[in-house]
């Protein structure tokens, strides 16, 4: 290069993910409009394996960068804006679920003039059993990161930082075996139906997408233990795992106000 | 100029084609290519709408045959018409105006304007920008794929509103939603990048108050975009869930509401209007100075008029909903709110009016379109004063005049702002000087046809013409038939348009001034040479190089 760079942002050399990632994305959205109308599914498969492919060679690049020294404190800085960013626009997904629970709570069907619609006999299920014991192991698991990354910014302890994390993933995975359980206890026991009204929906779509997110939290956070394993992270850098831990309290906070509204408004009135 | 010396002149550029288009880190590049694939976009998109205009130009239907184009006896084939339609509106609203505004524009200028070396995440960057194209070809397959009615493609409205989007067959419905799905990332990615650009990469010195009105009001258009779009992505979700796995969030037989999915739906897209218009306003405002050797009239009460259109354009969405049965009390709240917003409006348009006063004014291309803008937006937004009352919109509601009312604003004052934006830096991107006769030949063709195809639209709403019908009773046929003549006009202008910009690149005069304008043109991206180097701004611009003190 014909002149240095005098600054301290980040100049990325070209880079081939970005092109194979869309269409990766491309390729897996055609696959799976075919897979919902009943054809072969194997275009959806290939297409997720593309985009899983180019998001780990992209991060695996973003570590190496990371350890070249390319992350300026000023980066950092940006890389935590855009993480934070992320999150509210994750946030405001989850305000469509709320928005359309809050409604259908709100104002049920039932109470419209001249409505037909006789809601289902659902059974009910007590908030206060499995799901709150589901609530305690995430909130525990949060409490779990936090203490992980005391132990690091603190003390420099790695230990503490390695089992806060380990025992955070452990419940964050115990959290979505529970679910699972409740799920397949609600319909297969219970009698609940995976849609067919607007109940179900909100239900399993508020609770689904969540659970969708724990699964991807908990991978961050796996990413991250084997990341300090490996003595990536410093009481200084560790933006990685600070993002990890960010994205973890955002999926707890989601699930207290899922817990509140629909586990217990919503289950009140059955 | 000293920074002209440092930012590299004679260095050559390595890359190969392939490296340098398909795999981009550069903020320059990623803005060209988005203006180039939203160009082609928008003509296919402005394709469908000459089809449209050429079908309503007489009452009955003679075009849009079952039997093919023009057949003879025609069997009116209202299932294309609802797919022209909604590809017009989805492809407009997704793929053309963002990504020329936001994506191409906002890419190009923004990093340049705060005197960033390139965008917070330059590989994240090229992302949005293939993730755009990937959705577009999502659009583009949905419209050639099997879906209602027994024919290919969806009639469902750009606004996919349930029932008839959940039961629209095939599935050219469920690609259209992924569609949005992509192009809502691509553009949510694209607004995280701005933010933490704008945010973090500010030239020293360049606090956010001395920060140029077009990068203000791309930093607004990102939070609204940031905002907004998931809770679209949220509500097509629902939609994709209703249609395939027998969810019924919108379904009545379910308990479910289709009311509910509309105000979702509106609640982006009322931000998505603003979206679509904020950085026009910033490109208006250089344009403006620019062209009347004056600093842009009261700087500061510009920057919060966008802010304010922006907070505002959240709390204002049902009003595209007056006729669905709220209560009076919504609808009296709406309408108030939506009113409010002509304030802030009102402060931009005065405020470049003012800037004018008094300036000496050069008639050249980009200012022709920025008064084009003013007029065209100016009328536009006066007939939405009048839609906002919920008393008047009884009558006015899915008529012709809101369909003259909302292309007034969005696309004629989004699309002058694009192309004021094209000539105005279109030296600065390729290094020759636009052909000023085509482009003024240009600016006539299209305000002229505009202004025909749609100022009579408000005659046909007024007279109760309905809007999204492919058929009409002889009683409209005179408005209809001029409107037809200057959507062909407009569509030659289109046409014009293509070849003004091939002829400029290939025999425009070359650039040799950084700063071909003016003084008044006095942002950074002026101090560099024209076309800028790969990489600009190595070394961070002193305060003394965009900070002349009279923009205050």
């Amino acid at each position: 290069m014909a002149h240095a760079k005098n600054h301290d942002f980040h100049i990325l050399p070209p880079s081939i993910w970005p092109l194979l990632s869309a269409v990766g994305a491309f390729v897996m959205l055609f696959g799976a409009v075919r897979w919902m109308h009943e054809m072969s599914s194997w275009i959806f498969w290939a297409g997720l394996v593309a985009v899983l492919y180019s998001a780990f060679c992209w991060w695996s690049e973003t570590v190496a960068e990371n350890k070249a020294g390319d992350h300026t404190p000023v980066v950092l800085i940006g890389l935590r804006y855009g993480f934070i960013l992320f999150v509210m626009s994750e946030v405001m997904f989850f305000f469509a679920w709320f928005w359309s629970f809050f409604k259908h709570a709100i104002y049920p069907m039932e109470a419209y003039v001249g409505t037909e619609y006789v809601a289902p006999t659902i059974h009910a299920v007590d908030p206060f059993h499995l799901p709150l014991i589901n609530t305690l192991v995430l909130l525990l698991s949060g409490c779990a990161v936090t203490w992980a990354h005391h132990a690091l910014v603190h003390d420099n302890d790695r230990k503490g930082l390695i089992n806060g994390l380990a025992i955070g993933i452990v419940l964050g995975v115990f959290f979505t075996i529970l679910q699972g359980y409740e799920y397949a206890e609600l319909i297969l026991h219970e009698g609940w139906e995976f849609g067919g009204d607007e109940f179900y929906s909100n239900f399993f779509m508020a609770t689904g997408f969540h659970g969708f997110h724990v699964v991807l939290g908990t991978i961050f956070l796996t990413v991250c233990l084997i990341r300090a394993m490996k003595g990536d992270f410093t009481p200084k850098q560790h933006a990685g795992f600070e993002m990890a831990a960010w994205y973890w309290h955002f999926v707890d906070v989601v699930w207290l106000f899922l817990f509140v509204a629909v586990y217990i408004w919503g289950t009140s009135g059955l | 100029m000293a920074d002209a010396a440092i930012q590299g002149h004679g260095h050559e550029d390595e890359r190969s084609f392939f490296t340098r288009w398909f795999m981009s880190t550069n903020h320059k590049d990623i803005g060209i290519l988005y203006l180039i694939v939203s160009a082609l976009t928008g003509f296919i998109s402005v394709a469908f709408t000459v089809y449209m205009r050429l079908e309503l130009m007489d009452p009955g239907v003679q075009y849009m045959c079952q039997e093919g184009f023009m057949a003879d006896p025609c069997t009116p084939n209202g299932h294309l018409w609802n797919v022209l339609i909604t590809g017009h509106g989805i492809l407009m609203m997704f793929f053309v105006v963002i990504p020329a505004l936001f994506g191409g524009f906002g890419n190009y200028f923004m990093p340049l304007q705060i005197g960033a070396p390139d965008m917070a995440f330059p590989r994240m960057n090229n992302l949005s920008f293939w993730m755009y194209v990937a959705g577009t070809a999502l659009a583009v397959c949905s419209v050639f794929s099997p879906g209602g009615n027994g024919q290919l493609g969806s009639g469902v409205g750009w606004v996919l509103y349930p029932p008839l989007s959940v039961k629209e067959g095939g599935y050219s419905m469920d690609l259209a939603i992924f569609a949005v799905h992509v192009s809502g990332a691509s553009s949510i990615l694209g607004a995280i990048n701005m933010i933490t650009t704008f945010l973090n990469m500010r030239a020293p010195g360049m606090t956010l108050f001395k920060v140029p009105l077009f990068s203000w009001s791309i930093f607004v258009t990102s939070w609204l975009i940031l905002l907004s779009l998931p809770v679209l992505a949220g509500a097509i979700t629902m939609l994709l869930m209703d249609r395939n796995f027998g969810f019924t969030f919108f379904d009545p037989a379910g308990g479910g509401d289709p009311i509910l999915y509309q105000h979702i739906l509106w609640f982006f897209g009322h931000p998505e209007v603003y979206i679509v218009i904020l950085p026009g306003f910033g490109i208006i405002s250089h344009v403006i100075a620019t062209f009347s050797r004056k600093p842009v009239f009261g700087y500061l009460p510009m920057v919060w008029a966008i802010i304010a259109i922006g907070v505002l354009g959240f709390v204002v969405w049902a009003h595209h909903m007056y006729t669905v049965g709220m209560s009076l009390n919504q609808q009296a709240y709406f309408m108030l709110a939506t009113m409010v917003i002509a304030v802030p409006t009102g402060v931009k348009v005065f405020s470049w009016i003012a800037t004018m006063w008094g300036g000496s004014i050069e008639f050249k291309a980009p200012m022709m379109f920025a008064f084009g803008f003013l007029f065209l937006f100016t009328v536009g937004g006066v007939t939405g004063v009048v839609l906002s009352q919920a008393a008047v919109d009884r009558a006015y509601h899915d008529t012709y005049y809101v369909v003259a009312h909302f292309h007034y604003v969005m696309s004629l004052g989004a699309v002058f702002a694009i192309f004021s934006g094209v000539y105005f830096y279109f030296g600065k991107m390729t290094g020759r000087q636009y052909s000023e006769l085509g482009a003024q030949i240009h600016f006539w063709m299209f305000f002229i046809g505009a202004n025909i195809t749609f100022f009579p639209q408000h005659f046909l709403g007024r007279q109760g013409m309905p809007r999204r019908y492919i058929d009409y009773p002889e009683g409209f046929a005179y408005w209809n038939k001029i409107s037809s003549y200057g959507a062909f006009l407009s569509f030659a202008s289109f046409v014009f348009f293509f070849g003004v910009v091939i002829y400029s690149m290939l025999r425009g005069a070359r650039i040799t001034q950084n700063n071909y304008w003016n003084e008044y043109a006095d942002t950074l991206e002026w101090t560099l040479p024209s076309p800028p180097p790969e990489h600009t701004f190595e070394i961070l611009p002193k305060q003394e190089d965009w900070d002349k003190g009279h923009a205050h």
